[in-house]
């Protein structure tokens, strides 16, 4: 069933009585082309464009909850291609051209909303920096505009631009960036795979892999074995679970970022607006309520929720940048957990093992590359090529010293 | 979380960083053979089990001594705490 208005209109007059589930729910078949392992952004997005762009057949997608359930349904919903590093800017740009698209591409409303991202800086290094930043992205044909104090005050003018330590100087502008209804997303790949034949087996959780002679032969599911001729994995913050099936270790760590929503207010915030001295991160959803987050807590997690001193320090963030909230009621938080990598950049490669494929590793920042996530995924998943856009996220990426290191922390996942 | 500290009690752990797993007590020898996989493996690679988890802390707000905490990362449940010098001499360390 197509959506549009004129469905809307159509239904409305006839008692909605027209409307179909989004998506099946088939038995698990004994045998796929493709089965892609994971139910969320990344992984429905996969799945899709393999049906959709590259013509495969017969391909599931294994959920161990509900689709959606993971972090697809957890982050802040802000959408940037903003990177410095050559290996990570035309994908995240590619990325930003796939969501610009999306909605008529897959028929559903994601409301993606490209209110911009600003980045505040708060020294003149800082401000150096960002310049650096903005010319690495129009070098590679993205948007980018360096405001000075006055450009952000027209922006925002609630702003605490006077703060003794830490001034407002300026901020780097991404106008295209923004906001997408993350649960949509991953509603929208759902039934746009599903609509061309991708079976999206829920409740069907990994148990182990089955490897002969250095070939997988499909995957061991809480609903039986699943037989297919290429396996992709994309589980995000259960990456090393998973693969340890496969016998792997990964360079990732497993950790625990929240994310906090508030009460709903009339709307004060233009677009997306992070706090260059400490890591706040805050935006405003159609509802209304503030949408913010801040630093991992730190330590390997797989508890779906963090402690308290990061929801103070995440709250000092924002009181620091911008006073006014500072009456305003937290009204929910929630925690997902994150594939860190060992650069902070992700990983879309085959594995030692014939017909495994892994994607992950995208600590907190796997949301905005959803589609190009999903796309170059499946573009190695059919090709086994990798897609032009993601040639520097190979595995050994880090025995050959060749790492795509954004913030230069060094192998340390919890600082990333 | 509260840390039990072995020499000084329980403290908050704001008062520590955290470094990762407690394999990286056991630096490779740099001179072996095979040193460059040893150091790719201990450098990069992680066992990232979704359960017990070895793991260093320093206490940097504290007496900066380095413990080796044993943890349920599922739950967060500390198991028990050790002197990181203490696990380091069982292996046959000199310090």
């Amino acid at each position: 069933m197509r959506y549009s208005g004129f469905r809307v209109i159509k239904e409305a007059l006839t008692g909605h009585k027209g409307w179909t589930p989004a998506w099946r729910d088939p038995e698990p078949q004994s045998q796929y082309d493709i089965v892609v392992i994971g139910g969320g952004g990344h992984g429905l997005a996969t799945a899709y464009y393999l049906a959709k762009e590259f013509n495969q057949k017969r391909i599931a997608v294994i959920e161990k909850g509900w689709i959606g359930s993971g972090n697809v349904g957890r982050n802040t919903t802000i959408i940037r291609s903003n990177y410095l590093l050559d290996g990570n800017e035309p994908f995240y740009e590619f990325s930003m051209k796939l969501w610009e698209g999306l909605e008529q591409d897959f028929n559903f409303n994601a409301m993606v909303s490209q209110r911009g991202v600003l980045n505040l800086c708060h020294s003149d290094a800082q401000r150096d920096a960002m310049t650096r930043r903005g010319n690495a992205m129009r070098l590679n044909g993205v948007d980018a505009e360096l405001l000075d104090a006055e450009g952000v005050r027209k922006m925002a003018p609630f702003l605490n631009f006077d703060n003794a330590r830490f001034p407002i100087k300026g901020g780097l502008l991404q106008p295209r960036g923004g906001t997408v209804r993350h649960d949509a997303v991953a509603w929208g790949y759902a039934r746009g795979a599903d609509s061309r034949g991708v079976d999206i087996l829920q409740n069907c959780e990994v148990t182990g892999f089955r490897i002969e002679n250095g070939k997988c032969l499909g995957v061991e599911t809480s609903r039986g074995f699943i037989g297919a001729k290429k396996v992709g994995c994309a589980v995000a913050g259960s990456s090393g679970k998973v693969m340890s099936f496969a016998g792997m270790r990964l360079p990732i760590e497993s950790h625990v970022l929240q994310a906090f929503v508030s009460e709903g207010l009339k709307p004060i915030l233009p677009g997306v607006i992070t706090y260059g001295a400490g890591h706040f991160y805050v935006s405003q959803s159609d509802k209304g309520g503030l949408v913010f987050g801040g630093d991992i807590d730190g330590y390997n997690s797989y508890a779906q929720r963090g402690n308290l001193p990061v929801v103070e320090d995440v709250c000092e963030g924002g009181m620091s940048l911008m006073p006014m909230i500072g009456r305003a009621r937290l009204l929910r938080m929630w925690g997902g957990i994150m594939d860190m990598s060992m650069d902070g950049s992700p990983i879309i490669d085959r594995t030692g093992i014939d017909g495994l494929y892994f994607n992950g590793g995208w600590c907190y920042g796997g949301f905005k590359a959803t589609p190009a996530s999903g796309w170059c995924f499946a573009h190695l998943l059919a090709t086994d090529a990798p897609h032009p856009t993601a040639t520097a996220y190979r595995f050994d990426r880090f025995r050959k010293g060749l790492m795509i290191d954004e913030k230069g922390m060094g192998a340390q996942p919890n600082l990333h | 979380m509260i840390i039990n500290h072995p020499l000084l009690g329980p403290r908050d752990s704001q008062e520590f960083t955290y470094l990762g797993d407690a394999g990286l007590i056991e630096r490779p020898d740099w001179q072996a053979e095979d040193a460059a996989d040893a150091f790719y493996e201990y450098l990069y690679l992680r066992d990232n089990p979704a359960g017990l988890h070895k793991e260093l802390w320093y206490h940097e707000q504290g007496d900066r001594s380095w413990l080796v905490v044993t943890r349920n990362i599922s739950s967060h449940e500390i198991i028990s705490v050790e002197l990181a010098r203490d696990v380091a001499r069982q292996k046959g360390r000199s310090k």
